[in-house]
């Protein structure tokens, strides 16, 4: 459990994030959903600790992580993976060099087990006969599955995804989503999604936090969310024309 | 001036991250090989090339411009290597490595922190400042200083090639004048320069990758500044050096 309590954090006197609590939960795949721009990946990165926080604090189970020193975060760091927007793998390094890497610096596992774990790990995502590629050569959705098998190489308890779907088709985009959602059940973690698309809102919203202008605005899960009498939360959820006349005509 | 007190205190806090305990040494053991190469070898050629021509021209000047017979040809030779030795190779290469090397860390760096790949590593609890630093310091460290001997050994070579074939003196009387008053200090003189200049570059510009804010635009940038700096740098250590060391 990830437990954020009224997190405030702000850019040159200008406040992105303004007295956010909320509680996310283990063994579920949790959203952060919001318009560009509206917080989101702040919050994200506040709660990973790559941005430090102005106020507030940051619950992992029972440790407070915001107050950590380096060295103690890297505790509760060991146990996060995280998949980025762009992917993030390290251009420099072959699938099999950047699925290994986190094993190389923080296990003690022999040359052959580490092997066996990234394969492991990349047969989980269906990535198969890839291990020589370099990232250049890859598609954006096999990215995407290569950072998340270096996401869960360590088996980490808490899984941070910032907009997984980004530039990615539809279908390829509910492939990663439900794959998310499969590696969350499986593994017990606490997964963190930020996302502005309504496809995966509806696909794996098991608990959904809504952020407008820095601010938390709604929580629920999908079906709740259809049925809010949250105005921001509604433009957002029927945006386009068709899911407007949805609306218009179930009411 | 407040800026630049700032800037000054960010880059000493960001050489302390720097400069720590390895978390795992063998890692950084082998990244520091890698960076050996892709940071030294591939220096050699561009070094070896301009080492000799500039040793050609500067034993072309020194003959043209010490025609008067009083002058002993010998002294074209001990000009060469002494130009060599004490401001060209250690300097003079600097400031081309400063290009090429620095240059390529700032770029190297900047476009990993824009992509968001040092966060990944942050996340993932690794030093990333250490871990994609230190061995490029070390690196070069190391393997300057021998560019820099390769550098006096390949620029006496192109003045001896160029002295002789012009006729403007011949192969004795240069070989005569390079071994005329050598002092041996003088090659640990330029040593010393090139490790101080060796850890301007790779620091300085590390630095400016590092904390990179933007797109590639600023990553331009960055390994704009990180040329300029180091640069700059290396100009005002060759005089705080060459004071200290040789007064």
């Amino acid at each position: 459990m990830i437990r954020v309590s009224n997190l405030t954090k702000s850019f040159n006197g200008k406040t992105v994030l303004n007295d956010v609590s909320v509680t996310f939960e283990t063994g579920k795949t949790n959203l952060i959903i919001g318009r560009s721009g509206s917080g989101k990946t702040v919050l994200l990165k506040s709660i990973v600790g790559l941005l430090e926080i102005d106020m507030g604090e940051i619950w992992f189970e029972d440790v407070l992580f915001n107050k950590l020193d380096f060295k103690d975060k890297k505790v509760i760091r060991s146990e996060m993976g995280m998949l980025f927007q762009g992917s993030a793998l390290f251009d420099s390094l072959t699938v099999e060099q950047n699925v290994k890497f986190p094993l190389d610096m923080f296990s003690a596992q022999t040359q052959e087990e580490k092997v066996e774990r990234v394969n492991f790990c990349l047969n989980r995502v269906d990535i198969n006969n890839s291990n020589k590629l370099y990232p250049s050569e890859l598609s954006g959705g096999m990215k995407k599955r290569v950072a998340i098998a270096r996401a869960i190489a360590l088996n980490p308890k808490y899984l941070f995804c910032d907009e997984p779907n980004s530039g990615l088709d539809p279908l390829t985009a509910i492939l990663i989503d439900a794959l998310i959602k499969e590696l969350t059940e499986e593994y017990s973690m606490t997964t963190i999604v930020n996302t502005h698309d309504m496809n995966s809102v509806m696909e794996i919203g098991e608990k959904i936090v809504f952020i407008s202008q820095g601010t938390k605005c709604w929580e629920g899960d999908k079906n709740d969310i259809l049925n809010s009498d949250c105005e921001p939360l509604n433009d957002f959820v029927f945006a386009n024309s068709l899911a407007k006349k949805l609306r218009t005509a179930r009411t | 001036m407040i800026k630049f007190l700032t800037q000054v205190g960010h880059y000493f806090l960001f050489l302390k991250k720097v400069i720590s305990k390895p978390e795992k040494p063998k890692i950084y053991y082998n990244q520091t090989m890698k960076e050996l190469v892709s940071l030294g070898l591939t220096s050699v050629g561009i070094v070896a090339i301009i080492s000799f021509f500039m040793g050609a021209v500067i034993t072309l000047q020194t003959a043209y411009n010490t025609e008067n017979p009083i002058y002993p040809k010998y002294l074209i030779g001990l000009g060469c290597r002494d130009s060599m030795i004490l401001e060209f190779s250690s300097t003079i290469a600097a400031l081309i490595l400063a290009g090429k090397v620095g240059s390529n860390i700032a770029s190297e760096i900047g476009t990993m922190r824009v992509t968001e790949q040092i966060d990944a590593m942050e996340i993932m609890g690794v030093n990333s400042a250490s871990y994609l630093v230190l061995p490029k310091i070390v690196a070069t460290i190391l393997f300057n200083p021998l560019l820099t001997l390769m550098s006096i050994v390949v620029g006496i070579v192109g003045g001896g090639v160029a002295g002789t074939f012009s006729g403007v003196m011949t192969l004795e009387n240069f070989i005569y004048g390079i071994q005329y008053a050598f002092i041996p200090y003088y090659i640990v003189y330029s040593l010393i320069k090139t490790v101080f200049f060796a850890f301007i570059i790779s620091s300085v510009s590390a630095f400016q990758g590092y904390y990179v804010e933007g797109g590639s635009l600023e990553v331009g940038r960055a390994s704009t500044k990180a040329v300029v700096y180091s640069s700059v740098l290396i100009l005002l250590f060759n005089v705080i050096l060459t004071q200290t060391l040789l007064s």
